[in-house]
C-alpha cells in the first residue's frame, strides 16, 4: 500500500449529484473495520482510532470562510485526496450531492460526525448544501478523511482491538500524502493551527471505544469516569461527543494536544490508561463469572430473550441488549456465534443500515418491526 | 481567607500548580473557582472549562480592555468568546496575549507545540536558502524553551521508571538538536 512511484493504484471517484438523481454508494454491506471484533485485547476494546486536524494556510477557518472560500478550499482538498495514495482505492464523495440516507449511512459507520453529515457547523449554521465532502479507503474503510467540518481537513484511521499505534501510522501516511500538494497552517508555538485551541498544537487526538458492561453491572463505572475525568481525559458514549455514556459503551480520549508529541500521546493511551481499564473490566468480568454467576448468566440470556422474541424494537434498545448478549459472547456463556456477528448486527441495526439491508426506504414505526425480524432471524443459531 | 479573584467571598478551593519546580497557590472562592476552570469535584468537558474560564476572564471591565479583533479576518475577540472557534490562522497572533493563558489551561500547562512538523513546508524553506528551523519551529529562544520542557519531562519520566517514554522524548530532543545544526547552531535565529 506505501509503495513506491510507478504504481498505479486503481482509483475510484465519485462525485454524486448526477442530473439522475444520487448515486448508491456500493459496498457498504459489509462490516467495517472498527466492528469487525478483532485484534488486541478485542474482548473489551472495540476500536482504536487516530485523528490529525488539519487547515490550510491562507485561508479562514471554516466558520468565518466564505461560501467562495469553503468551495475553494473543498476543490483543493478534494484534488489532492483524490490524487493522494491514500489505499488500495479511494472514494470521493461530495455530501451536497448524496441522498439523506447514504449521508446517515456514513455516520452510522463513523466515517464522518453526525454534524458533518447534516451540513452543521459547531455554530448551529449551515445545512445540507454545505460545501464539504468525505474522502474515504476502500474496501477496508480504515481511513476517511472529511473536508470542512470544524477544521478544513480532519484525517482519521481506525483499527480493530486496541492498535493506537497502527492507527496513527496510517493518518500519519494519509497527512503526508495530503501535505504534498497542500500548505498546512502552522505556528512555531502553537503548532498546528486549529478554529478551536483545544485541538491546537499536534491535532491529534486517539480515541479508543470501550465496552465495559461488567463495569456498569458491578457498580463500579462512575468511578472510572471520575477517573479518567482527573486524568484530563474525555469520556463520551458510542455515538463521539455529545452523545450520553448510558449505555454501556464508552469512547475515551486525550484532551490535551499541545505540549506532547504524538508519540507521547498516543504512548500514554495505549500503554498506561487504556490497559489499566481493560484490566479493571475484566477484573469485573471475573466478579460477574464468580460470585455472581447465576445473576449474569440469567441477565445476558434475558436480553438474548428479548431479542430473540420481541416484535418491535427501537435502536437504543436493541443496542443496550446486544451489547448485554456481546457480554455473554465473550464469557463463554452464550455460544452459537462469535462477539464480531453481534458487532456487525449493531451496525445492521441502526436506521440508514437497516433500510439499506432491506433495499427501501421504511417509516420510522415500520423499521421497529423490520429490525426486530432482522435481530430474531440473525439470532436464530445463537443460545 | 478571602478569595484572590473577588476579594469578597471566603476562599473555599485551593490549587497548587508545581510548574517548572515553581509552586503557585490560588486560593479561590466556589463561583470564581467555577469561572476559571478550577473545582473540586470530577472535571467538566474541555470546551466548557474553556468557555467557563474566557467568560470568567473577559468579564474584567472593558475600559482596561479594549475590545480585540483579527487583523485578516476582523473576529472580534468576543465573538470568539461565545462560540469557541477562532476565524483564521492569524488570530493566534491577533489574540495571542490573551489566548496563551487560555490555551495553556487547556492544555494542563502546555505551552508550546512539541511534535510533529510539517515536512513539505520545512523542505520548501530549505530549497529557498532561508532557515527552515527558523520558520517553523521558532528562533533559538524558542528552541531552548522547547528543549527545556522536554528535558523537563524527560527527567520525570526516568525518575517514574517510564523508560519507553523516556526513549522517545530523548528522541524529540535529538531532532531538535539536529534542527539546531541544520539551522547553523541556530544562527538563523531572530530573523522572522
Amino acid at each position: 500500500m506505501r509503495d513506491g512511484p510507478g504504481r498505479d493504484p486503481t482509483r475510484e471517484e465519485r462525485e454524486g449529484g448526477t442530473p439522475e438523481g444520487s448515486p448508491r454508494l456500493s459496498g457498504f454491506e459489509r462490516g467495517t473495520e472498527w466492528l469487525r471484533g478483532v485484534g488486541n485485547a478485542s474482548d473489551v476494546v472495540l476500536s482504536s482510532r487516530a485523528r490529525l486536524a488539519r487547515n490550510l494556510a491562507g485561508f479562514p477557518f471554516v466558520c468565518r470562510a466564505s461560501r467562495a472560500d469553503r468551495e475553494q478550499v473543498l476543490e483543493i482538498c478534494r484534488d489532492q485526496l483524490v490524487r493522494a495514495d491514500l489505499g488500495e482505492r479511494t472514494l470521493w464523495v461530495d455530501l451536497r450531492r448524496v441522498s439523506v440516507l447514504e449521508r446517515q449511512l456514513l455516520a452510522e459507520r463513523h466515517l464522518i460526525s453526525k454534524p458533518h453529515a447534516a451540513g452543521k457547523q459547531s455554530t448551529g449554521q449551515g445545512g445540507p448544501d454545505e460545501p464539504r465532502g468525505v474522502a474515504i479507503s476502500l474496501p477496508a474503510e480504515r481511513l476517511s478523511v472529511m473536508v470542512n467540518e470544524e477544521d478544513h481537513l480532519r484525517i482519521q484511521a481506525v483499527r480493530s482491538g486496541l492498535d493506537l499505534r497502527g492507527a496513527y501510522d496510517e493518518a500519519e501516511h494519509a497527512d503526508n500524502e495530503i501535505e504534498r500538494g497542500i500548505d498546512y497552517a502552522f505556528s512555531p508555538r502553537f503548532g498546528y493551527l486549529t478554529a478551536c485551541p483545544t485541538n491546537v498544537g499536534t491535532g491529534a487526538r486517539f480515541s479508543v471505544m470501550l465496552h465495559l458492561p461488567a463495569l456498569r453491572m458491578i457498580g463500579e463505572i462512575e468511578k472510572v469516569k471520575h477517573a479518567a475525568d482527573d486524568m484530563g481525559l474525555a469520556v463520551r458514549g458510542y455515538y463521539g461527543e455529545g452523545s450520553d455514556t448510558t449505555g454501556d459503551f464508552f469512547q475515551i480520549s486525550n484532551q490535551t494536544t499541545l505540549g506532547k508529541s504524538e508519540g507521547v500521546l498516543m504512548h500514554e493511551m495505549e500503554h498506561e490508561i487504556v490497559p489499566r481499564v481493560v484490566e479493571y473490566e475484566r477484573h469485573a468480568r471475573g466478579v460477574l463469572l464468580g460470585k455472581r454467576r447465576s445473576s449474569t448468566e440469567d441477565e445476558v440470556h434475558r436480553a438474548l430473550g428479548t431479542l430473540r422474541s420481541a416484535r418491535l424494537i427501537e435502536t437504543d434498545e436493541a443496542m443496550q441488549l446486544l451489547g448485554r448478549v456481546r457480554l455473554g459472547v465473550v464469557l463463554g456463556l452464550i455460544g452459537g456465534g462469535e462477539a464480531g456477528e453481534i458487532n456487525h448486527l449493531m451496525l445492521l441495526s441502526h436506521p440508514a443500515h437497516l433500510q439499506r439491508t432491506l433495499g427501501r426506504e421504511i417509516s420510522q414505526a415500520d423499521r421497529r418491526l423490520e429490525r426486530a425480524t432482522l435481530l430474531r432471524s440473525r439470532l436464530s443459531s445463537f443460545g | 481567607m478571602l478569595c484572590d479573584q473577588c476579594g469578597e467571598r471566603e476562599a473555599t478551593i485551593h490549587e497548587v500548580v508545581i510548574r517548572n519546580n515553581q509552586q503557585m497557590e490560588r486560593h479561590l472562592c466556589e463561583r470564581c473557582a467555577q469561572g476559571a476552570g478550577v473545582s473540586g469535584g470530577p472535571q467538566p468537558p474541555i470546551h466548557e472549562m474553556l468557555s467557563q474560564y474566557v467568560i470568567a476572564k473577559s468579564g474584567r471591565p472593558s475600559s482596561s480592555r479594549p475590545e480585540l479583533s483579527c487583523d485578516t479576518c476582523g473576529l472580534e475577540y468576543g465573538e470568539f468568546k461565545k462560540t469557541g472557534l477562532l476565524g483564521c490562522p492569524t488570530c493566534y497572533d491577533s489574540f495571542g496575549e490573551r489566548l496563551g493563558p487560555l490555551v495553556e489551561q487547556a492544555h494542563e500547562g502546555g505551552l508550546h507545540h512539541v511534535g510533529k512538523l510539517p515536512k513539505r513546508a520545512l523542505e520548501q524553506t530549505r530549497q529557498r536558502g532561508g532557515s527552515a528551523a527558523t520558520e517553523l519551529v521558532g528562533d533559538i529562544e524558542e528552541r531552548a524553551k522547547r528543549r527545556a520542557i522536554l528535558q523537563e519531562q524527560l527527567t520525570r519520566a526516568v525518575e517514574a521508571e517510564q523508560f519507553e517514554r523516556a526513549a522517545r522524548l530523548r528522541d524529540e530532543i535529538r531532532q531538535l538538536g539536529r534542527i539546531d545544526e541544520d539551522d547553523g547552531g541556530g544562527g538563523g535565529g531572530g530573523q522572522r
